[in-house]
Formats: C-alpha cells, structure tokens, sequence
C-alpha cells in the first residue's frame, strides 16, 4: 500500500530507495535535495510532520566507507511516523543543516558532528557539545583510535598492565 | 607524585571556553558562569550567561561532564549486558529506561506481545512506582531550588518507601537491572503487591500534603507563575515532550498515544497544563503537572495490584525468565522505539547486521537532552533567579543529557 508520502516522493521523482526492514518506513535522499523535501514535508498540510524525534549519525566502518545521517520525524496531528535517511562520503561528509526548520535539530546536529565528524552546512552554532573543545578524532567512527593523553590524564589504558 | 592546584588567571585556559568573548562585550554586560558545581544545576551542568545587571540576555549550557558515551559502549557489548548501561541514563527512573529498551529488542526478536499479561502488569507496576519517585524528587529538589527547604525532605521520606519497595523486587535501590528482555530478573517477592497497596494507602494524603505545603504555597505561586513560559507551538518544534509538553496544554501521552504494555487495559488521565496560577506552560504549570501524574499513578498502580493479585495470580510454575532468549541475534534490521519516561520521550533507535549479538548501532535519545536545548529560548529577558526557576522546572538528570 502507498502512503501519501510515498506518492509525493514518486511525483517528484525523489523516491529513491525504500531502505528494507525498518520500523518506521524509512527513505534514501540525496543530500542536496534533503532541504526541499524536508521543508515540504513539515509544511504541507498533507503531511506535517511538526517533530523532529530523533537525529542519529551513522558510521557503515572504513569498507563501506560512508556515514548516514537519520531523520525519525513525527506527526502528533496525524500520529504518523516516517524516517528519512541521507548517506554521505566519509572523507567529505557535508549536510545540510534543518536547525531553522526544528529546532531540535541544533543539538542533534553537533552531538552528530561532535561524535562521527559530520559536518552541517548553515548550522548556527556548530561546536563539539559532549567532548571538550580540543578533543582529537570522533569517537563513535568505527575505526575510533583514543588519543593517548589528554591534558597530562591517560586515556589509553594497556588494559594488561591495568589489572597486574 | 601528589600535584596541587594554584588558583592562578591561566588556568582559566584548562577550562571549557566559552561562547562569549568578554573582549567583545558591551560595557553593561557581563559574564556569570553558573555552575558546573552548583547545586541548583541538578548535577554538573555549566550555564554561560550573559547578563545585564540582573537580566539575563542569553544563556549557553555546557553539557558533556558527565559523557560516558553510551552509545560506544553499546556497539560493543550484547543486547542484554546494555541494560545496565541503560540504567545509568536516567539514574532516578531507571526501570522506565529498561521497559523502553526491552521493548525494543522484543520488538526486533518479534516477541513483541508474547509475554505473559503478569510480566506486562509487573512491569508496568514498577515503572509506576519509579515514576513518582523521579516526579517525587523533581518536585522536592525544585521546591529546594527556589528557596523551600521542608518538601525536600518530606518527598525524599516518601521516595524512600519506594525506593525500599523496589530494592525488595531486586536488591538494587536504583540501577535494577530486573526488567530483561523477555522477561524479568524474579517474579515479584511474596507479599509484594499487598505492600504496593499499604504504601498507596499510606502515599495518597502525602500527596495532598506536598500541594497544599509546596504548589499551592503563596509564594511558591509568586516565584514560578508567568515564569518561563513555553508557548505550545514553541514546544512542538523544540521537540519537548513529557510533562514540560503537556503542561503547555497538549494532551499527548506516549502511553496513551502508543497505547505499548498494558496500558490501554489501565484507567487513567492525563493531565494538562491549563493557566490556573499565570499563563499556560509556566513553571507552576510544569509542576503541577508532575504532581497530577503522580495521583494518576497511584490509580495505574493500585489496578495493576488488583490484576496481579486476581486475573494473572502468583503460580508456583510461573518463571519470569521462561521467554528470555538465550541468544539475542535480531534479524538485519533498523527500529526506531519510543516509550514515555518521567521526562518525556525516550527514544532507542537500533540498528542490528543480523550477523552479531551486538548492535551496529544503538542511539538514545534522552528526554532530558531534547527539554534542555530549549532553556535558552524560554530563558532569554528573565531575571538570573528566575532563571534557576526555570531550570528547575525543566526537570533534568544529566546523566541522561550527557549519556
């Protein structure tokens, strides 16, 4: 059965693929066109999909060499669930930003940016928000390596010599 | 080698910095740095503020103090040796947090609606009783917040029956670790549902103590009516959600709207915000709201208790654990699942290869995260104290922010 959404997306030939298996229903866009649609899919009566639930940044590891970024947008009126997905290159991930559209967004965005390396275009305010300002590397890439000290504290541990 | 600390100006590098530069500031202004040890921040969150005598003109929380990164230790640990992590999230309503997460791995296993109605009922139970102890300690600590003493300490007498409650079910009193996927750690210890039914007995005139001493006192009304108001639209598009959404006047409730467990065989309200002291979805608001769930708790409570101890008894063959999968492998698969905490909408979503016992990925996202990323927009023009008042209305647990 076609949802609405699915209808709108295949109108505008920005269907794209149906990712299997996911709860809820979830699409592949293109980057440049996430804003568009996004913009539509929170503004249309049709749809309006006023939440934002959730933003989550994935890394698929260094073989398949992309990150993801997940959009789980809610709409309280209609009680529909809908995820939109966007998968970027590893070395030059570049989204665009939907801060100005939720405002959730804003602190997803960084956790994002913060943890995989993600990088938001027009974000308002893009810093690291969970590890300090001058935390080297992304912790939640696959092939994460912990510095070994920050500021005089061991962070890497030999985990051997740890319990000698 | 012991090193000592010396209080010197360049120290002042080692910290965060900040987003304001005191160079570029006008000559009124002001930098107040709130916190990370404060006790009004609820643990070890550090407000910027920017401010113009008593006024506040904007404010930038810093966050990350407490960043265990959980979603790191997720992807490298089996689905059910995560629960505890879970725990650790929301530390003052952990059962909450560990009914989400089952339920959404039973969902991936597809043992979703399976269980037995006594491990639903039992569950639910407990995540009730966790429930008023989180709404129990927002409400003291946000008494204690703006300058009364006395509800703290009776509302942590109360919480502690419950505590005492929960630590009978599975010797923890606040990381439990009882709800597990497909099941639970016990069944609930002889004796327990009749006890649940004494502390209801001896809970309900507490309740109408703490409003009459604390929400409906003179001044508590005059510190927190028209404080930080949240207009709805505002809400919606922040992403608040739990009481701070309701008591900006929409009535959305995850139990009620996702109707997951054995909520939709349970009678209850859900109250909303509605203006009596000020504006709707001021701080008064915000409180009173916590304070209407609890008494629709105790009715949640006090039917589960019936049930269990009527339709869905106590046999002596009845194993808590008869579901629990020794192998948790979830098909490929992604799943975004939500459940209503103390504080809003807690969120799990999941991503299994199908190849493995441990998530690709696993993201939570905290109610309290979301709740707080609005305080610089509701807080921007008000008074520094009412900016406390504020804050505390809010409801955080930074272990769930900074995860």
């Amino acid at each position: 059965m076609e949802t609405p959404i699915q209808q709108w997306l295949e109108a505008n030939n920005l269907s794209g693929a149906v990712v299997p298996n996911c709860q809820p229903a979830t699409f592949i866009l293109p980057a440049d066109h996430l804003l568009e649609v996004l913009t539509e899919l929170h503004t249309q009566p049709a749809f309006f999909f006023d939440q934002l639930s959730c933003l989550t940044g994935i890394d698929n590891g260094p073989e398949a060499n992309t990150l993801e970024v997940i959009y789980h947008l809610y709409s309280i009126p209609f009680n529909q669930s809908l995820a939109i997905k966007v998968i970027v290159p590893r070395e030059n991930p570049v989204v665009p930003s939907v801060a100005h559209i939720w405002r959730t967004a804003n602190w997803h965005e960084r956790e994002a940016f913060d943890l995989l390396g993600i990088r938001f275009s027009n974000h308002p305010d893009l810093r690291r928000i969970l590890m300090p300002a001058d935390w080297e590397g992304h912790p939640l890439r696959k092939d994460y390596q912990e510095q070994t000290s920050y500021r005089g504290i061991t962070v890497k541990y030999d985990r051997e010599k740890l319990y000698e | 080698m012991r090193q000592t600390y010396h209080y010197h100006p360049a120290n002042f590098d080692l910290s965060e910095p900040n987003k304001f530069e005191a160079a570029s500031l006008r000559p009124e202004e002001m930098i107040i740095n709130l916190g990370p040890q404060h006790p009004s921040t609820h643990g070890v969150l550090r407000l910027e503020v920017l401010s113009d005598g008593e006024l506040v003109k904007d404010v930038v929380p810093h966050i990350g103090y407490l960043h265990r990164c959980f979603e790191k230790h997720a992807e490298n640990l089996p689905y059910n040796q995560i629960i505890p992590f879970v725990d650790r999230m929301d530390y003052v309503a952990a059962m909450n947090s560990e009914h989400a997460f089952a339920m959404g791995v039973e969902k991936m296993l597809g043992l979703e609606g399976q269980l037995p109605k006594r491990i639903e009922y039992i569950r639910v139970l407990v995540a009730e009783l966790n429930r008023i102890a989180s709404h129990l300690i927002a409400i003291g600590t946000y008494g204690m917040d703006i300058g009364a003493m006395t509800p703290f300490f009776w509302v942590m007498r109360d919480r502690e029956h419950i505590l005492r409650l929960l630590e009978w079910t599975c010797g923890a009193r606040l990381l439990y670790n009882y709800i597990w996927i497909g099941g639970l750690f016990y069944d609930t210890p002889i004796g327990f549902e009749e006890r649940c039914q004494e502390f209801l007995n001896y809970f309900r005139p507490k309740v109408d103590e703490l409003e009459t001493l604390l929400v409906n006192n003179k001044i508590f009304i005059d510190r927190t009516a028209n404080v930080g108001v949240l207009p709805l639209a505002l809400a919606i598009n922040g992403g608040i959600t739990g009481p701070m959404l309701r008591a900006s006047g929409l009535r959305f409730d995850l139990r009620r709207v996702d109707a997951y467990s054995v909520y939709p065989e349970l009678d209850f309200d859900v109250p909303i915000g509605t203006g009596q002291m000020g504006q709707v979805g001021d701080c008064w608001d915000r409180t009173w709201v916590r304070l209407a769930e609890i008494r629709e708790s105790i009715k949640i409570i006090e039917q589960c208790c019936v049930q269990l101890l009527n339709n869905h008894k106590r046999t002596r063959d009845f194993d808590p654990q008869a579901l629990v999968p020794k192998k948790i492998r979830p098909k490929a698969q992604e799943l975004y699942v939500r459940a209503e905490n103390p504080k809003g909408e807690l969120g799990f979503y999941f991503r299994a290869d199908g190849k493995s016992d441990i998530p690709f990925r696993c993201k939570a996202r905290g109610p309290s995260f979301v709740n707080l990323s609005i305080l610089p927009e509701i807080s921007r023009g008000v008074l520094i104290a009412d900016l406390v008042a504020i804050l505390g209305s809010i409801d955080i647990v930074l272990g769930e922010v900074d995860r």
